[in-house]
């Protein structure tokens, strides 16, 4: 069943700080499900879009729907993990159980299983900050997906992790996607969304500069600076 | 030298005379505690997540009563809770009851400041992952003081430690009334005065060890949720 938040509509949105404009008038219509990975130069304004998204920040201009619904009447169906998790001064399981107490209350076992899907089922009663960086991160995706979202937002999820941790992430999220959840991710690592794009946008300049099928992009993107970035050059 | 011979005589014999005291001014500042937590800790969870016209001025204005003057703190509990005063018909002046009270009003702004700089620090640090969740209200606030609680034991510590040293208001408001409102500060101030070192240096003594114990607990806590990445 695809995912009741899509389409997603994102009209003239504007985000101003200073002087600058980091958005500077985002149009872009996400329709199919799968999963889309956001791509862009530092300070091109991917992360500032996906919180946009997720409503962490209110844009200065423009509209975002997602399906029938607001930003803010959409938030109980989405989920958003963060480059750098942040996890309660508590134990793993008690993690879990914070994020869905009502979960915690009837299903246990539910938060048994989602610690045995990201590997930490032996470290359930671990301090959550004592864990490794890649850890912390599937535990954080864990939490993220117990409450069983139609909109799934990674902000550079596995950015310096571990490679089993990366792999893992990744499975994860491609599961997630197969089972119905919009997923869009932003990532700098080309390989990774050669791995897991459906379909790419890629933002420069506070604006989508090209947005087409993953294959195609990849194959023959159509603006010189989606060329120049997938050749490795240096954007400022 | 046979002052401080005869106090420690007096501490390890049990005297019963100093340890009613002692008893009194531990009792007197735990209670006085418990209440002072129960308020300034939401207080200052709530003032350190909430937005709202004026929050900055509270925050300044419970900065600054942290460094109220105990006789002042004495002398307006004193205006309420003497005959004429609003609370006079309870009839607590020169009781416990009185010196609890001058306690708790002393040490909330204390607690409620230095929990609300322990909050605001973990607020910066969770605001998106509770936002992203839905965790507002109650919920938060509850979340934020487990979260916190080795932070905030040791502003609570802090808060006992002011309590139980205080002198200025206790008497006050408790009138230093032998074998029922004489506590430990009160009575180093008498003892002193009276030329009775004896006392005074096994009182005196007994403050400082408690003193210790207390920076002792603080370091303690803190290590502890160091160590447990809990801090």
């Amino acid at each position: 069943m695809p995912s009741p938040l899509l389409p997603i509509r994102i009209s003239d949105l504007r985000l101003v700080k200073g002087d600058r404009a980091v958005l500077a008038g985002i149009n872009l219509t996400i329709g199919e499900p799968g999963i889309t990975v956001i791509m862009g130069p530092n300070g091109a304004g991917k992360t500032l879009l996906l919180r946009c998204l997720h409503g962490l920040i209110k844009p200065d201009q423009g509209q975002i729907t997602l399906g029938q619904l607001s930003v803010t009447d959409s938030r109980d169906q989405q989920a958003m993990v963060f480059q750098h998790p942040v996890l309660l001064r508590r134990t793993a399981l008690q993690n879990l159980a914070f994020a869905v107490p009502e979960i915690a209350r009837s299903e246990p076992q539910r938060l048994l299983r989602a610690l045995e899907s990201v590997h930490l089922a032996d470290r359930a009663d671990q301090p959550a900050r004592m864990m490794s960086g890649g850890e912390q991160q599937r535990l954080a995706l864990a939490r993220a997906l117990l409450s069983k979202p139609a909109l799934l937002l990674l902000d550079e999820a596995t950015a310096s992790l571990d490679p089993a941790s990366v792999l893992l992430i990744e499975s994860l999220v491609k599961t997630q996607s197969a089972q119905g959840t919009k997923v869009i991710l932003v990532s700098h690592d080309q390989g990774q969304a050669r791995r897991l794009a459906d379909d790419v946008v890629f933002i420069s300049g506070g604006q989508v500069a090209e947005q087409s099928p993953a294959n195609q992009f990849f194959t023959a993107p159509e603006t010189p600076v989606a060329k120049a970035y997938l050749a490795g050059e240096i954007l400022l | 030298m046979n002052a401080l011979a005869e106090a420690f005589r007096l501490i390890i014999t049990l005297d019963a005379d100093l340890f009613e005291i002692l008893w009194l001014s531990i009792r007197v500042s735990l209670i006085a505690l418990a209440i002072s937590a129960v308020i300034s800790l939401p207080l200052g969870t709530w003032l350190a997540i909430t937005k709202f016209p004026g929050r900055k001025f509270c925050i300044l204005v419970l900065n600054a009563l942290m460094g109220m003057p105990p006789v002042v703190v004495g002398l307006l509990v004193y205006l309420l809770l003497s005959r004429s005063g609003p609370l006079g018909w309870m009839g607590l002046l020169y009781t416990p009851s009185a010196m609890i009270i001058a306690q708790a009003v002393l040490i909330t702004p204390i607690i409620a400041a230095l929990s609300n700089q322990v909050i605001e620090n973990l607020h910066q640090e969770y605001r998106d992952t509770f936002y992203s969740m839905g965790v507002t209200g109650r919920r938060a606030v509850v979340a934020y003081l487990v979260d916190a609680r080795y932070a905030l034991t040791t502003c609570i510590l802090a808060g006992f430690g002011r309590a139980i040293a205080e002198v200025g208001a206790v008497i006050i408001v408790g009138g230093n009334i032998d074998h029922l409102t004489r506590v430990m500060t009160t009575a180093i101030a008498l003892e002193t005065s009276k030329g009775n070192l004896t006392l005074a240096l096994s009182l005196g003594t007994v403050l400082l060890v408690l003193s210790l114990l207390i920076n002792a607990l603080v370091i303690g806590v803190r290590e502890y949720a160091a160590k447990r990445q809990y801090a």
